[in-house]
């Protein structure tokens, strides 16, 4: 009843302000409408110019498909790994009581303000011609190990900006989980790997679906730490840039940037939106 | 916690030290390198300020640029986006859901693609290309969203109606009762969004490097041309700066997470 009062005080309240309420609205859309939404119109269409086939030119031309997939794989790739291993660095801090906890884990999600550039650096600095595994390779008479420019480098740069948000996710899913099911489950005689099929991942469904779309999307964005690593492995977004700059190709890359910002939204929204709907039920 | 739960568990051990290894190495080789005077000869070589030194000399003006960007970043976030959070969260129609839902999109959409709209559509207006303005643009669209979201859900607290009602009823002008009472509720939200704001302008690299020029760097950026151009003791250096600036506004937003958790129990 308490709940059914305040709704229709909220829906008076909200007819008596409308006028105060589009006010209030007014700077935010005027602000997003000239500088997001008109130069995202024109942006659309832009590749128009050249011929409506321009839109496709990510299926019609193989290199720029072979540069599409290549991201979508790394991404994927990606995506997996930062889920496998934070889940279990999740579970892992979320049921420990150590001195320092709490500061192992500020500083392990602090990377998620580092510009990707600075990843880049940081495996160049591992596996770059001056590197550390250099260094140990050469040491240990294996030759000068160098892995920072190609593919395995892009991966663990990748790797290293993802794992914070998927560390922070689930050490708070983890925090909450229901320990009697557990508990249960372990008097019952389920083995390790029992307990994580059945009672672990089920309950962390909701933190994974969420977690790997944003970890997917940033992926597939990103371009700071490729541009560091100047990899030889072109994913989309060096593809643009290259374009861009390099070419002056302003309708491709256009047409590129819409179908990378496609397939980012798309993967948020559908996930957003299923998650809305299965918690719903 | 239960004494089950802490069974030792030797494979999320070994998979967590080897993540902390991973994540914790390069920072320390980065720190390490920025400080000594030969990076190839290591600790032995001495330490030294020398690279510092001349890192503020090459590049000091990127720092002050970005926190000076982030800082106006912060302002027009409030300015734009505490009002738009406050009508977001008093209606309930179907427009603004679909209003809020295409604010979020130049977070959802990567900021080569929103960076190459903006350059097409202002790229030949030379004042605004050419001032930190431009770059300002870029990072307020970015970062809107976080402020917006923050705030608009703090503003949704029942209670805040009841508040609210009662001021009007006193007879408190929109003016009033906004300033002098929604804003206050809400303070710590608005709080953690600038600070969040703060961090996300000052590390923004994909929209920036495109929307730079020459005469407008910011401290990714001027990261990126170092790591580019320069010996890996000034990268070192470098990074060392950024990490000395961000980290106390990191701590900063933690320890008032943890503050607001105990407060408000959410």
């Amino acid at each position: 009843m308490n709940r059914n009062k305040k709704t229709s005080g909220q829906a008076v309240a909200a007819k008596r302000h409308n006028p105060v309420l589009l006010a209030c609205l007014a700077p935010a859309t005027a602000f997003f409408a000239a500088f997001w939404l008109l130069p995202a119109v024109l942006l659309v269409a832009l590749p128009a110019e050249k011929g409506w086939q321009t839109y496709f030119i990510v299926l019609t031309d193989s290199r720029y498909m072979w540069s599409m997939i290549n991201t979508l794989l790394l991404s994927l790739a990606t995506t997996v790994c930062t889920l496998m291993i934070g889940g279990a660095v999740g579970v892992y801090l979320a049921r420990r009581r150590f001195a320092g906890r709490q500061m192992l884990l500020s500083l392990l999600t602090a990377p998620l303000a580092f510009p990707g550039v600075i990843i880049g650096f940081f495996i160049i600095l591992l596996g770059g011609r001056q590197g550390w595994f250099a260094d140990i390779g050469s040491a240990l008479g294996m030759g000068r190990i160098t892995f920072a420019y190609g593919l395995t480098g892009l991966f663990l740069g990748y790797l290293y900006f993802s794992l914070p948000r998927a560390i922070a996710s689930y050490t708070a899913a983890a925090e909450s989980m229901d320990t009697q099911l557990e508990e249960a489950a372990r008097v019952l005689g389920a083995s390790r790997w029992e307990i994580t099929r059945d009672v672990w991942l089920p309950q962390l469904a909701p933190t994974t679906v969420a977690c790997g779309a944003i970890v997917f999307a940033t992926a597939m964005g990103a371009f700071g730490t490729a541009f560091t690593l100047s990899s030889k492995f072109e994913v989309v977004p060096i593809t643009i840039y290259n374009e861009f700059t390099n070419y002056a190709n302003f309708a491709l890359a256009a047409s590129l940037s819409i179908t990378l910002g496609l397939v980012t939204w798309a993967v948020l929204f559908f996930t957003r939106v299923s998650g809305t709907v299965s918690s719903g039920t | 916690m239960n004494a089950q739960s802490q069974k030792p568990a030797p494979f999320l051990f070994f998979i967590t030290l080897a993540v902390c290894l991973f994540m914790f190495v390069p920072v320390i080789i980065s720190i390490m390198a920025g400080l000594v005077n030969n990076y190839r000869i290591g600790l032995e070589s001495g330490l030294t300020l020398r690279w510092i030194n001349e890192v503020w000399s090459i590049y000091g003006s990127t720092v002050s640029a970005s926190i000076l960007l982030a800082l106006a970043c912060v302002i027009c976030t409030l300015l734009l986006g505490v009002p738009c959070a406050y009508a977001l969260a008093r209606s309930k129609s179907r427009c603004a859901r679909a209003f809020e839902e295409t604010l979020m999109l130049p977070v959802a959409v990567p900021g080569l693609a929103t960076a190459l709209a903006l350059i097409l559509a202002y790229g030949n207006i030379n004042f605004l290309r050419q001032s930190y303005g431009f770059i300002l643009i870029g990072h307020v669209l970015f970062t809107l969203p976080f402020m917006v979201k923050t705030v608009s859900s703090a503003f949704q607290r029942p209670d805040l109606l009841a508040i609210e009602e009662a001021a009007r009823t006193l007879g408190a002008s929109f003016t009033q009762r906004f300033l002098g009472v929604l804003v206050p509720a809400v303070f710590p939200s608005i709080l953690a969004g600038m600070l969040m704001v703060f961090t996300l302008s000052i590390g923004e690299f994909n929209l920036t490097w495109m929307l730079h020029t020459p005469l407008t760097r910011t401290l990714p950026v001027g990261l990126a041309d170092s790591y580019a151009s320069m010996r890996i003791e000034v990268g070192s250096a470098y990074t060392l700066i950024f990490i000395l600036v961000i980290l106390p506004i990191l701590w900063l937003l933690q320890g008032f997470a943890n503050w607001a958790q105990k407060r408000y129990g959410t």
